[in-house]
């Protein structure tokens, strides 16, 4: 069912974000019998990776390839069941108690749930090189999601930069559809291949190398890649003009180029997570924060689990059975009778994640983007908001600031409409890097509600208790 | 710049951009018609007044917001376009009753 019924007050189970964890969390939350609801800030169910798999107007399924149309069946189970998917909705707020704040069609509304699973999933690793905010300069996932939703592709001199699976695989879909790719600049560090290489066994078993080094060698054969790029940056009056590079220790080069789409991997939406104030912890590997979480997703804040990318990065196929697991906890917690041939075998779902989260480790070395590209200097932007650079941003830490909060003070760094979500990692490890201390010891943003904009109009017109108009009425 | 492919259907919905006509294809969001359109950047900042035009596509960044019909700061890359929608551009600070 989608979008008919009348939102209730309250529901056993609330989800956000309706990607492969939320929908397959959904789906057996419904069917377990429990009243559930799926909040997602899109139109249409399937989160980024399925974006738009129901009503893409990609015709010939060979453009976007066989594991995106999987996600189709993830679609056809959520839309069978009785889940009620809400599109268009943004949650903006998360209580510990699981009151959920969300604004639909202008309209804010407060619902609250037995159990919630957060399964907002992940967005793109900033990638902060000089004038990276130019027009012409985008991600390579949006770039993605516009051939998705809309079938359009880039045309003009079309240049990709960076590092990781998204990257090549986002070039194989613009070859299959017949776009025009002038370069890939490839900014892998060759020495991962060396960290990387101890862990390559485990990769070998792993379901995605086998399409990985097809879709590699597929898009090498057809595109002028660039290896071993060190330095880039985007140049142009207004909008992007040319791309300036390096390889290795050589001399720049100068592209013209119309479209420069970035890439250097993808790190858990943790802003939700971490305002309702759930423990996130560095991960050295993954180079991001990561939530704490037990084997079910479950976190130290009661009846709240994440599930997903949100939950730690390892991809679709994990997010899935990751949100498989949430959801059977969930059932086990709410409606310990529910019959069990309706739920998935818990051992089944732990044999499947465990075979697609094989190599990760792999996957995450060889793929580590470059301090260079992670750590920007002088007056590049951090953040891109409120137009701070990152000479600035490190300047405070002479001035006494030891973290991302109090360096905020100084500068709105981290104060605009995207709240932290282009610029958080880069500021910790900067801040990190100039402190000479992990980015552990610097923390992050303290992040709180609302963590989504929303109007004045919207709160003012929320229903509000006897305490709470006694508390600000006088007299 | 970036083109739709031939199958991917017509854009049969009119709209307007700063009050100029504009085709866009039902199902698609905003931001996606304003770069089928060819139109460079969305939005000035508040802070220098730079150009910028839609980032990350997917709700997280911010750099789509735009007026729509009559109401400043909105996403257009989560809003699915309509027909006979007003769209602005929008120029440095928001400015009030929008």
């Amino acid at each position: 069912m989608s979008g008919a019924p009348e939102l209730r007050d309250s529901y056993d189970v609330a989800i956000i974000g309706a990607g492969p964890a939320g929908m397959a969390a959904a789906t057996i939350c419904a069917g377990a019998g429990l009243s559930t609801v799926l909040f997602d800030e899109q139109p249409a169910p399937g989160g980024q990776i399925y974006r738009a798999v129901g009503e893409t107007p990609v015709r010939r399924p060979a453009v976007l390839g066989n594991d995106y149309w999987y996600g189709e069946r993830l679609v056809h189970a959520l839309r069978a069941s009785a889940a009620h998917h809400v599109p268009g909705a943004t949650v903006w707020s998360l209580s510990r108690d699981r009151e959920i704040g969300v604004s639909i069609d202008g309209a804010a509304r407060l619902v609250q749930a037995r159990r919630v699973i957060i399964a907002t999933g992940a967005l793109e690793r900033p990638f902060p090189i000089p004038s990276w905010t130019l027009p012409g300069v985008m991600t390579a996932g949006a770039a993605q999601i516009l051939l998705k939703s809309s079938g359009m592709i880039p045309h003009g001199r079309t240049v990709l930069a960076g590092s990781g699976p998204l990257l090549w695989l986002l070039a194989w879909q613009y070859l299959n559809a017949g776009a025009k790719l002038d370069a890939i600049l490839d900014t892998t560090p060759r020495a991962n291949r060396k960290t990387a290489w101890p862990h390559a066994a485990a990769f070998l078993l792993s379901p995605y190398f086998r399409k990985g080094l097809r879709l590699l060698l597929s898009v090498r054969r057809r595109v002028r890649v660039i290896a071993d790029v060190s330095d880039l940056r985007a140049e142009g009056d207004g909008k992007l003009q040319t791309i300036v590079y390096r390889v290795g220790d050589g001399a720049e080069t100068r592209l013209p180029a119309d479209t420069l789409l970035l890439h250097q991997g993808v790190v858990p939406n943790v802003n939700l997570a971490m305002s309702v104030g759930i423990e996130h912890r560095w991960d050295e590997e993954q180079l991001c924060w990561t939530p704490v979480v037990d084997g079910f997703g479950g976190t130290a804040v009661d009846g709240i689990a994440i599930a997903g990318d949100g939950a730690g990065i390892a991809g679709a196929w994990a997010a899935e059975e990751r949100g498989k697991l949430a959801a059977l906890a969930a059932v086990r917690a709410l409606k310990p009778d529910a019959r069990r041939d309706l739920l998935p075998d818990e051992a089944r779902v732990r044999l499947a994640l465990a075979q697609v989260e094989r190599g990760r480790l792999f996957l995450d070395r060889l793929y580590r983007p470059a301090d260079r590209f992670r750590l920007p200097e002088g007056d590049t932007l951090v953040c891109r908001c409120e137009e701070v650079s990152a000479r600035q941003v490190v300047e405070t830490v002479a001035l006494g600031c030891t973290g991302p909060n109090q360096m905020k003070s100084f500068l709105r760094c981290g104060m605009g409409p995207c709240q932290g979500r282009l610029c958080g990692l880069t500021v910790t490890e900067l801040i990190a890097r100039a402190r000479g201390v992990s980015p552990a010891e610097v923390g992050h943003y303290r992040l709180r509600p609302p963590v989504k904009p929303i109007t004045l109009g919207e709160l003012a017109a929320l229903p509000k208790s006897e305490v709470a108009i006694k508390a600000v009425v006088r007299g | 710049m970036f083109q739709r492919l031939p199958d991917a259907g017509d854009a049969t919905l009119s709209i307007t951009v700063d009050g100029k006509p504009v085709k866009a294809r039902a199902g698609d969001t905003v931001a996606a018609t304003l770069l089928a359109a060819g139109i460079d950047h969305c939005r000035t900042t508040p802070v220098s007044g730079a150009p910028r035009a839609p980032y990350c596509m997917m709700g997280v960044c911010f750099e789509c917001l735009v007026v729509i019909d009559g109401v400043g700061n909105r996403q257009g890359c989560l809003i699915p376009v309509r027909d006979g929608m007003a769209v602005e551009t929008q120029h440095g600070k928001r400015e009030l009753e929008r």
